[in-house]
């Protein structure tokens, strides 16, 4: 045992230190409040069942962005993939959305995949805006290098945000175009697209962690988890 | 206006608005069967169906299905009915009601069927703006980027301005909408947004984030799939059919200039005024012996000026009357019980259908949640391009 410990301590990237990301809630056009909080390394099977559903999607490109995602999110906890975070989106405790990154500098950082699994309330946009806010407002760092996988990716990142495109500059995944959220850009749009309030009732982020997995998908005409 | 031959609605059919999980024809025929059953037409032989219309604006360029109205025909059993697929972009719907009302007050038939279907989240949302924008001028307005949405941000600003109303006056009417919408089995929207949180809350840029400005995300209609059809008889056939006809009372079409620029008064809704006056003079009845009206709320600015351009309201006071909430179920004239294009949804080809499918079950009192209480007489404003080309249909309640 202690030579595949050894072993699995050479396999594991160093961990840098994180500032956390401090929970908020956003209310929700209906009322519903949308709680945006931070998964620690144990909640990933949980999360990793949410999206699972999703993985065979073509639609709107949900198969690529759920594959990637639960492998990205397998990888942080598993421990192969260096500085990764995850940010959970929940409603009443249910799942709906997800949005994860990593850290690759102090400087930099690398936005993955943004899903939604509820869709009707820009639980993806909130999510991608909340990830920026990590990256620039708690990390500190100075910019974001994104790429879009879906034309509704495209169209609320790279558009909306007016982001740099930069495309000599090669993304983790796959080598598709880059583009880049500069701080400048961040504090352009970030009234229009980051809402949040602070600090989050205790009673309201008790009831988010309790990360209860959809029991249908409006993507996925008939699932039911439970049926 | 010489009459011929009286022609009523004797069966409705309608899915759920959303995303459709069958294929395009399954679609069309989910709803067909439906409006055929509430009929009590039975296909196959003696069907006695005699034309069916199909109402689409976009399965050639989305779903690449030409010729629909033949393969309807025939999926269906209805062999050897007539068929013709009918295009006239979000208009297609009243089009092909007014097309078949013509056909069998005519004489040519004595029944006829009418499905709208339209299945547009194949396409992305993008695509799905290209496409609708596709009905621009092809010189003066599409080569530019316009799109509806962008036309709606601009007619919105010109109707503030000149007639103070506010973003709190549509999303008022947002509200309306989508709580007559919950009482709709076939709505696609289901959730009321609370109307000081999209208007007033400090994040309501982030949940209600303007889409062309005025307009905000609860101010438009969202892309929808969808079908609905009805069963068109001439009122000296109805009794072969199980429910009592609601008769066409009066049809009026009216068109107005390709490019918007070029209308004199671009605050105006010109063919809606006219096709709405049209629709009166053959009924013989006025927008005073309305109980319900179907207003075309793509934009929900459209809602507030259509229901002045109708004869509802004076010109300018449409949003005084939403204030008021006369136009709530309960109001002096309630509007868009269904829901609207706003909650309802907006498969475009289908529009036009189902809005005559909703003033059909609030005659009839099938209206359940939704019921306008006594309805007797009904309007819709079916509206195609921006403006340029309306259908309103009223109907009317045959007396007991």
């Amino acid at each position: 045992m202690v030579i595949l410990d050894k072993m699995e301590a050479q396999l594991r990237p160093a961990e840098t230190d994180m500032a956390p990301y401090s929970a908020k809630f956003v209310t929700q056009a209906n009322g519903d409040k949308f709680v945006v909080w931070q998964a620690d390394r144990p909640d990933v099977p949980q999360l990793l069942e949410s999206i699972k559903p999703l993985m065979t999607v073509e639609k709107d490109f949900y198969d690529i962005v759920a594959a990637r995602m639960y492998s990205e999110l397998l990888g942080w906890y598993r421990y192969r993939v260096k500085d990764e975070y995850c940010l959970v989106g929940t409603i009443n405790g249910e799942i709906v959305g997800l949005a994860n990154g990593r850290m690759v500098d102090d400087k930099t950082g690398m936005s993955y995949h943004t899903i939604a699994l509820r869709q009707g309330l820009r639980i993806g946009a909130q999510l991608f805006a909340a990830k920026m806010e990590y990256h620039f407002d708690f990390l500190g760092q100075e910019e974001v290098w994104i790429v879009a996988e879906s034309p509704n990716g495209f169209k609320r990142w790279m558009i909306e945000y007016e982001l740099e495109p930069r495309f000599e500059t090669w993304h983790e995944l796959g080598g598709v175009p880059t583009y880049v959220l500069t701080k400048a850009l961040w504090e352009k749009h970030k009234v229009m697209k980051c809402g949040g309030r602070r600090p989050v009732p205790e009673a309201m982020l008790e009831q988010a962690k309790q990360m209860i997995l959809p029991e249908t998908y409006a993507q996925i005409g008939g699932y039911k988890r439970h049926a | 206006m010489p009459r011929c031959r009286e022609v009523g609605i004797v069966g409705v059919g309608h899915t759920r608005f959303g995303r459709s999980t069958v294929p395009y024809v399954d679609l069309c025929c989910t709803a067909a069967v439906e409006a055929l059953d509430d009929a009590g037409v039975k296909t196959g032989e003696g069907h006695g169906v005699d034309q069916v219309f199909l109402a689409s604006m976009g399965a050639q360029m989305l779903n690449r299905q030409s010729g629909i109205a033949s393969g309807l025909v025939d999926t269906l059993d209805l062999r050897p009915a007539m068929a013709e697929t009918v295009e006239n972009g979000p208009a297609s719907g009243a089009s092909a009601i007014k097309l078949a009302y013509m056909a069998i007050s005519s004489g040519m038939c004595d029944v006829a069927l009418v499905v709208g279907a339209e299945m547009m989240r194949v396409v992305s949302g993008w695509e799905g703006t290209d496409f609708v924008a596709t009905m621009l001028h092809p010189e003066a307005e599409y080569p530019y980027g316009l799109t509806l949405p962008s036309f709606a941000g601009m007619f919105t600003r010109l109707i503030m301005d000149k007639y103070g109303v506010t973003e709190k006056d549509l999303a008022l009417v947002s509200v309306k909408n989508h709580e007559n919408a919950m009482h709709n089995p076939g709505a696609h929207i289901k959730l009321v947004p609370q109307l000081e949180i999209i208007t007033e809350d400090e994040d309501k840029d982030v949940i209600n984030p303007y889409v062309a400005e005025p307009l905000r995300l609860y101010d438009v209609c969202p892309v929808s799939d969808g079908a609905a059809a009805v069963v068109l008889c001439a009122m000296d056939v109805a009794d072969r059919f199980l429910k009592k006809p609601i008769r066409i009372s009066g049809i009026g079409q009216a068109t107005d200039t390709h490019a918007v620029a070029e209308r004199a008064v671009p605050t105006d809704l010109l063919a809606v005024r006219l096709a709405a006056q049209r629709a009166y003079e053959m009924s013989g009845l006025g927008p005073e012996d309305m109980d319900v009206a179907e207003l075309h709320d793509a934009f929900l600015i459209l809602e507030i000026v259509e229901s002045e351009e109708v004869g509802f309201f004076k010109r300018g006071d449409g949003h005084l009357a939403v204030r008021r909430g006369d136009t709530k179920i309960g109001g002096k004239i309630p509007i868009n019980t269904s829901g609207g294009l706003k909650a309802k949804g907006h498969p475009l080809g289908a529009t036009g259908v189902s809005q005559v499918v909703e003033i059909v079950k609030q005659l009839r009192g099938e209206a359940e949640g939704r019921q306008v209480e006594g309805a007797k007489n009904g309007i819709t404003v079916n509206f195609g391009g921006f403006g340029n080309n309306v259908v309103s249909i009223i109907l009317s309640k045959e007396a007991e």
